[in-house]
């Protein structure tokens, strides 16, 4: 059995088979339900998933609005629990962690990018992306440092000291980025990444994701709606009204089909 | 971490400039309203008891009087029962260190074209020993002095002011009632009195003198007053009693019958005095406390808003790594970090106000350590009383809704 990085990117590894839990998997969801309580009673957001993610994949997740992969997303990046079932992130049951053991997992495994890029507008830019180190308990000087390194390698190592608000919308996203990164992360989760950004500049953001996977085999797993998105990606889920639609290779699937 | 959080705090607080301000002013108000009731209360108490120290240390004053006839009740001192021989009866105790038997009464002197009103006090040299009070120019008059007629004077303060302006007053004659007296010392300056009497406004005199001379009573050799000091503070309670027994011996009082003197204990009387006006600081300093109070509920009032408002950002602390802890301590520290600096504000507008109110309306300040470091103490209590609940309202905001909020 081959560690997942070492097949990426020449040989896709083999999509679909969720039964078989290999080592390497960074994630897999087994019987995965999530419900919401409502007045009218609980109403089902996700059905029985059962997924499995290998380290070093490129993960899009698509579906039309009310699918559910908001709700997966936050599951996945520790920030809800599953109702039922068992989501394993490195080999470990999220769902009986504390809160605080919660927190660790987001501060240790996970790296976000949201959407609307969620920077701290009072804080420079090194020290949104220091922020994710400040609860590491990282001492200040090598904060700096790891966070100077990361901008530069997101390519803004000239807006050290800026404001976020002083700079653009893809340069935002870039901080992001820098900041999802500076941990080390095993497994980096982006929502809508592009949903702000024109095209151009989605793309560029996209390239960037594309590049950080293949060099640092991080695990990424984009939620999007945008097609030309999750073309950057390996292989693609699809959900609908909560359940798995379609898990395969990006190219083997045309949205048309669904409706 | 703290030092980061500290920075963050600072920079959150700076963006709101004019909130953090005004939150900070109730605080500063609340402080420095306790620091200066603190220091007018303490300022009070210290001045009552030196006031009452001023007036000598383990001191008994025996008055003569408060007889009866027929129900109609004089006051102590209105019929002259005390004599000099009780006064040197009271002194063969063993638990009396002094003894001075006194009259006094108001007089008119006169020095050259000036002249002056004040009171005469007829005593023994031991009067000054029992008052610590000390001659600073020139010489006490001795024992037998005090007893043979010379005509010799000691004056106050004052009392050489208004006579002698910038004049040496010793060896100057000056006339007490048409007699002439020498002057032979200066008393050291006492200041007020706790009745509003200024002590420095007075001549004292040997007591025989006094007595024949200037307040020439038809009871031959009594006096006012004696004024009794005990060897030790513990002696004073049995050298009371000792001082009833003799003296109720001495003037044949039947067992039944009431005493014809009083007996004033004033240690008593100071201990009494500094638990009303201990009484009075702590008034004066709970009544300040309210405001303090009420700072507080603003604090906890702009913590809430500021919990709210940043609903988001504490999403996305959570979302990279936060703990509860994390977040909660982050939002005490901005709270406690307004009350800090408005308690150390109030503090110094409280000691500047004090001092304002000494100078302007003659009040009396007294600032010490204590009250200034319990107004710090409790402002970083208030911080953090009060910025406990909006900081745990963050702390247990559910991640996924703290992001989702729309503000």
């Amino acid at each position: 059995m081959w560690p997942a990085t070492m097949l990426l990117p020449d040989v896709p590894p083999e999509y679909g088979s969720t039964d078989d839990i290999c080592m390497s998997d960074i994630l897999s969801l087994s019987g995965l339900n999530k419900e919401y309580d409502t007045d009218a009673g609980p109403v089902p957001v996700l059905r029985h998933l059962e997924v499995a993610v290998g380290e070093g994949e490129f993960v899009a997740v698509m579906g039309p609005s009310g699918s559910g992969k908001s709700t997966l997303m936050n599951i996945l990046g520790c920030l809800d629990v599953p109702s039922s079932g068992h989501y394993l992130l490195d080999g470990r049951d999220v769902g009986g962690l504390s809160d605080d053991e919660l927190a660790k997992v987001r501060s240790e495994v996970i790296g976000f990018v949201f959407q609307g890029f969620n920077l701290l507008s009072r804080v420079s830019l090194v020290g949104n992306v220091a922020l994710p180190l400040v609860y590491q308990r990282m001492g200040r000087a090598e904060r700096q440092s790891c966070a100077t390194r990361m901008l530069e390698r997101v390519g803004l190592k000239e807006w050290l000291d800026s404001l976020p608000p002083r700079i653009s919308g893809g340069q935002q996203q870039r901080v992001a980025i820098a900041r999802a990164l500076v941990t080390e992360p095993r497994l980096i989760l982006a929502d809508e990444p592009t949903g702000n950004l024109d095209t151009r500049t989605g793309r560029d953001i996209m390239h960037l994701l594309q590049q950080i996977n293949r060099d640092s085999g991080m695990t990424l797993v984009v939620v999007t709606h945008d097609h030309n998105v999750a073309r950057y990606a390996s292989r693609l889920i699809y959900l609908l009204d909560g359940r798995i639609h379609y898990d395969g290779p990006v190219g083997g699937f045309r949205e048309e089909e669904v409706a | 971490m703290i030092a980061s959080l500290l920075g963050e705090a600072l920079a959150a607080m700076a963006a709101n400039r004019l909130r953090t301000f005004l939150t900070a002013l109730g605080i500063l108000i609340g402080v420095a309203a306790v620091v200066l009731m603190v220091a007018i209360g303490q300022g009070t108490q210290s001045r009552v008891s030196e006031s009452i120290a001023s007036m000598g240390s383990n001191l008994l004053i025996v008055r003569s009087g408060a007889p009866s006839h027929g129900g109609v009740r004089g006051g102590a001192g209105s019929l002259p029962t005390l004599t000099v021989m009780d006064a040197e009866a009271i002194g063969q105790l063993s638990r009396a260190a002094l003894v001075a038997p006194m009259v006094s009464g108001s007089v008119q002197v006169v020095y050259g074209p000036n002249n002056w009103n004040t009171s005469v006090i007829g005593t023994t040299p031991d009067y000054l020993g029992i008052r610590d009070w000390r001659v600073v120019e020139g010489r006490p008059f001795s024992e037998s002095e005090a007893m043979s007629g010379v005509r010799v004077a000691l004056v106050g303060s004052e009392v050489a002011r208004q006579l002698f302006g910038e004049e040496d007053p010793v060896g100057k004659s000056i006339r007490i009632q048409r007699s002439p007296f020498r002057v032979i010392g200066l008393l050291e300056e006492k200041g007020q009195s706790l009745g509003g009497h200024n002590q420095d406004d007075t001549i004292i005199v040997p007591l025989s003198m006094a007595q024949r001379q200037l307040f020439g009573t038809q009871f031959q050799g009594t006096v006012a007053m004696v004024m009794v000091q005990a060897r030790t503070a513990a002696e004073m309670t049995p050298l009371e009693g000792n001082i009833r027994e003799l003296l109720r011996q001495r003037h044949h009082l039947r067992t039944r019958a009431e005493d014809d003197f009083r007996i004033t204990n004033m240690t008593e009387v100071s201990e009494t005095a500094s638990e009303v006006t201990g009484m009075l600081s702590i008034l004066l300093g709970a009544i300040a406390s309210i405001s303090l109070f009420v700072g507080g509920i603003g604090i906890m009032n702009i913590m809430m808003v500021s919990v709210t408002e940043r609903t988001r950002e504490i999403g996305i602390r959570m979302a990279i790594g936060a703990r509860r802890s994390d977040i909660m301590l982050q939002f005490l520290m901005e709270s406690v970090i307004i009350t800090v600096s408005g308690g150390v504000v109030g503090i110094l507008v409280g000691i500047g106000l004090a001092m304002l109110a000494t100078r302007l309306f003659d009040v009396w300040t007294l600032i010490s350590a204590t009250p200034v470091v319990l107004a710090f103490g409790v402002s970083v209590a208030v911080g953090l009383f009060f910025g406990l609940y909006p900081a745990r309202k963050a702390a247990r905001m559910r991640p996924i809704d703290a992001l989702r909020y729309q503000g």
